[in-house]
């Protein structure tokens, strides 16, 4: 077993570890706080693949953007050191049984199944330089459309969310 | 190099899919529920970047739908933020058994 083994199964653990705790806590800061180490181990993942682009994506976005983005709700919403309501048991209860039942199927599925490369030769280094020109290349396999679609959906979805979380004024709610 | 076989990779994946999915399902609380969608999307990035990097490997498709995931989840979570700072602030509460206005 190499270093670089032991590293991964030590990272998955924390990644499981803290997502539990993300869904299983009833402290909602404290389920903050686990997702947010949570996705920081994924990122970990993502570094000992050699994902080094896709990492930083990860601690830029997740981290440091929708993690803070939800603790920032949390402040605003709720009061400090309020336990959450118990959720409902019959609701508790069907849960359980639906991800249970579906991690079966999945783990059945995947033990059963043997995955094979499809081609063994000519690895591309995801470099930036790689994912850079080849997102940007319409002609063999680019992803160009892909990406202007993206940026309009970015656009559409800042003018909408400031539409919705716009204060009207006393006027207007009248 | 040795490298961790791909199974274990799906069963993390699948793992952290249905804590996302019991989370979604069990929670009460909508800012928890955003959280569980997270570690969905979390998830399926994992397994978009194991079958690039261990079947795939002369492709970079993984990492794009990874990028294309990351991004989507960003516009997501910026949209409900604001759903759910609104329905705070007509409702004064979170909780998805009270804000039942819309509710057939």
């Amino acid at each position: 077993m190499s270093a670089s083994t032991i590293i991964f199964y030590v990272l998955a653990t924390l990644v499981l570890v803290f997502g539990a705790i993300t869904v299983f806590s009833r402290k909602i800061f404290r389920a903050a706080i686990s997702l947010l180490l949570s996705l920081s181990f994924i990122a970990g993942i993502y570094l000992l693949w050699g994902m080094d682009f896709i990492a930083a994506l990860q601690i830029i976005i997740y981290v440091g953007g929708i993690v803070v983005l939800i603790i920032f709700s949390i402040f605003l919403t709720h009061r400090a050191g309020e336990k959450l309501s118990k959720p409902l048991p019959k609701r508790l209860l069907s849960a359980g049984i639906m991800a249970v039942i579906g991690l079966g199927f999945t783990s059945w599925v995947v033990y059963n199944n043997a995955f094979a490369p499809a081609v063994t030769s000519g690895a591309v280094e995801p470099t930036v330089h790689n994912i850079g020109l080849q997102m940007l290349n319409y002609t063999s396999y680019g992803y160009v459309f892909p990406f202007e679609v993206i940026n309009i959906l970015l656009l559409a979805a800042l003018v909408g969310s400031i539409v919705i979380a716009i204060k009207k004024t006393n006027k207007e709610e009248e | 190099m040795e490298q961790v076989p791909l199974s274990h990779v799906l069963i993390l994946s699948s793992t952290l899919f249905f804590l996302g999915v019991y989370g979604f399902f069990s929670r009460r609380n909508l800012i928890t529920m955003l959280m569980s969608v997270e570690l969905i999307l979390n998830s399926v990035n994992i397994n978009f970047i194991a079958f690039n990097k261990y079947l795939f490997p002369h492709q970079l498709e993984g990492v794009f739908f990874t990028m294309f995931i990351i991004v989507v989840a960003a516009a997501e979570i910026s949209l409900s933020i604001a759903i759910v700072i609104n329905l705070y602030r007509r409702f004064k509460t979170i909780d998805i058994e009270d804000t039942t206005t819309m509710k057939f």
